[in-house]
């Protein structure tokens, strides 16, 4: 385990630095910010000044080199726009984002599994249709305009629940959440329903077809001749065995989902990271995008390695570490 | 054979299917005594591993059995509630599968796998279970029980699973065990290993045993009778040696001279000629008859069941039989 632990964690570097390199050669090709930053009418010296104050007149290896070594110490560079550290913008926004996706996956699997046990258990019922019907429009329809439907009935229509922002933050035990406060909740909901829908019908058809594929095996059989009920064999036998694709398949979308929260961020106007990319490569601020990407690259990381330690708990086939 | 512990009568069991219904099982009757172990041979598709979910009420939806009775112990089973059958199911009547491989849970303990089947049937503490439990692995020959009660599956050999599932079976001492081809998955050494201990353990617990198998050598080395299925019914039954010695049904020889050590060196095998009839279109009478050298007009209608001796056969020209 400890090897497993530190040989990740080796990999975990290398995959940072690689894709810091990528993202910074990327984010370098795309258009001049001086363009942005500076009115037109500047004078060629204060122009040279700009550039030279924001480092851009060095070579780009030099930049690069910059950069790393700057991150190393914890510093992602400086938002153009806002002229405060990006690490520290991202940080800002990051805990909304993050409870926004949480909340959507608690829903996605709160829901997802025990509709995916019901129509896998009793393929080809009505039940199993309605189910498998609602699912194809959870993956069919865009997401967008999920959102906008959802404004449009519980908010225009019923009034129900507020269609923008955060609303009021509660805090527990030092942590500052709309989770926290009816206020908050509410403003979460909506956002929330349209970020897990997708999930939601994933979460649905992988269960399904686990429990389909999982119910004939020979030692759901041999547990039935041994007389287990029928509720131990599902919640225990079969439930186990199919937790081992969905936190698969789950660790990754989480990751996605952080990432891409964007579209479900911009229309209910949720002060996550996902409008802050939005908005700063609406305005070419390379620093606020390169951070963003390297953050979400450790997400992505850190997500994955929870998952290969879950993995390993479930599933005793997999033993980490064990270099033979 | 005063007070069978089973008594099988005119079993039928039967598969509805878009082409029309599959008569898995199709009329069988027969007995199993105390203490006796019974072989029920045939080739795949005979109706034989049917015939043993049948009794356990395992068999697989819409699969049902149509008509008969299964008396157990004096109880007739086919009419028991689905929870009275759990109650008997790895208690009273145990089942050991083929394949070991696919037996057992491979994300469950053996040790959970045991104690859940203690449990299942009787109200103990999690402790007297696993006592229970690691003395019944060592009694089919585990090493160091206690340690192995904490492995998983996949930290066992074939036949070792195979012990573990038998030490399942053997949990609450059942009446009867049935075998559906508990060796076949195995090489040859630990087939005779498994055999021998198998016959051990149902001597030294009084216990009865339906050995399914397709290897009459099998059944010649272990049970006292022996019974041939062909396509859904019991066409010969009666003491191992006698129907192995002189074997009335045609089906019988043919089976017998299929086996390659019953030929001399250096002829050509004997394979009964044709193919077993598809179970949609079994010809009336007798179904063997397409197949069989004997047969006459008259073998388009059902042949009767011929008593002799303690032995029996569904055939209008036997072969000469007599008591070995």
């Amino acid at each position: 385990m400890t090897v497993f632990v530190i040989r990740r964690l080796m990999q975990s570097m290398a995959v940072l630095l690689v894709t810091a390199f990528v993202v910074f050669l990327g984010v370098y090709a795309i258009g001049d910010p001086v363009e942005m930053l500076i009115s037109p009418d500047a004078s060629p010296a204060e122009r040279a000044q700009v550039i030279a104050s924001l480092g851009l007149d060095q070579p780009l290896w030099q930049q690069f080199f910059t950069f790393a070594w700057n991150a190393i110490h914890g510093d992602l560079g400086r938002s153009f726009v806002f002229n405060r550290p990006t690490i520290s913008l991202i940080f800002e926004r990051l805990p909304a984002t993050l409870e926004l996706t949480f909340t959507a996956l608690v829903i996605a699997l709160a829901i997802g599994i025990p509709l995916g046990l019901i129509s896998g258990l009793k393929p080809n019922s009505k039940t199993d249709e309605a189910i498998m019907t609602g699912s194809i429009l959870g993956f069919s329809l865009p997401s967008f305009w999920q959102g906008m439907m959802l404004i449009m009935i519980f908010s225009v229509w019923l009034g129900w629940l507020p269609s923008t922002g955060r609303g009021e933050l509660g805090s527990f035990l030092g942590l500052q959440s709309s989770l926290f406060s009816i206020d908050g909740l509410t403003h979460l909901i909506l956002p929330a329903v349209n970020l897990c829908l997708f999930k939601l019908a994933l979460v649905i058809r992988l269960t399904r077809t686990g429990v389909r594929e999982t119910m004939p095996l020979d030692f759901v059989k041999f547990a039935r001749a041994k007389g287990i009920s029928e509720r131990r064999i599902v919640f225990v036998h079969v439930l186990k065995n199919i937790l081992i694709p969905l936190i698969t398949v789950i660790g990754m979308e989480l990751g996605s989902m952080l990432a891409f929260a964007v579209v479900t961020e911009t229309i209910f106007a949720w002060p996550g990271i996902g409008k802050l990319l939005i908005d700063s490569i609406m305005r070419l601020d390379r620093p606020v995008v390169v951070a963003y990407l390297l953050v979400i690259v450790s997400l992505f990381i850190l997500i994955n390695f929870v998952v290969d330690i879950l993995y390993s708990l479930i599933d005793p086939r997999v033993r980490l570490g064990d270099a033979q | 054979m005063t007070d069978p512990v089973l008594e099988v009568t005119n079993l039928s069991t039967h598969f509805p299917t878009r082409a029309g219904v599959i008569k898995a099982v199709d009329g069988v009757s027969f007995t199993v005594a105390r203490r006796q172990i019974v072989g029920l041979v045939g080739e795949s598709g005979s109706g034989k591993s049917i015939t043993g979910f049948s009794i356990l009420g395992l068999v697989d939806p819409p699969g049902h059995v149509a008509s008969g009775s299964i008396r157990f112990n004096g109880e007739e089973l086919t009419t028991k509630s689905a929870k009275d059958m759990r109650m008997i199911r790895g208690r009273r009547i145990a089942m050991i599968f083929q394949d070991p491989m696919m037996t057992l849970n491979p994300v469950l303990s053996i040790g959970t796998q045991m104690i859940e089947t203690v449990r299942a049937h009787e109200k103990v503490s999690y402790a007297e279970a696993r006592a229970r439990s690691r003395d019944t692995l060592g009694l089919v020959g585990i090493a160091s029980p206690e340690e192995r009660l904490d492995a998983y599956p996949h930290q066992f050999s074939g036949g070792m699973r195979q012990r573990v599932a038998i030490a399942i079976s053997l949990l609450h001492r059942p009446d009867l065990i049935i075998a559906d081809e508990p060796t076949t998955a195995l090489d040859v050494t630990i087939q005779s290993q498994i055999l021998f201990e198998i016959k051990r353990l149902a001597q030294e617990f009084g216990m009865s045993l339906i050995w399914i198998s397709h290897d009459l050598g099998v059944v010649a080395t272990l049970a006292e009778r022996v019974m041939v299925m062909y396509a859904g019914r019991i066409v010969e039954a009666g003491p191992v040696e006698d129907v192995l010695t002189y074997p009335a049904h045609p089906y019988t020889v043919g089976l017998m001279n299929a086996v390659p050590a019953a030929v001399p060196r250096g002829e050509p095998l004997r394979p009964i000629p044709g193919m077993a009839p598809s179970p949609l279109s079994r010809p009336l009478g007798c179904a063997f008859r397409d197949r069989c050298a004997r047969a006459t007009e008259i073998c388009a209608t059902e042949p009767a069941i011929a008593l002799a001796n303690a032995r029996e056969w569904r055939c209008f020209h036997p072969h000469s039989w007599r008591a070995a």
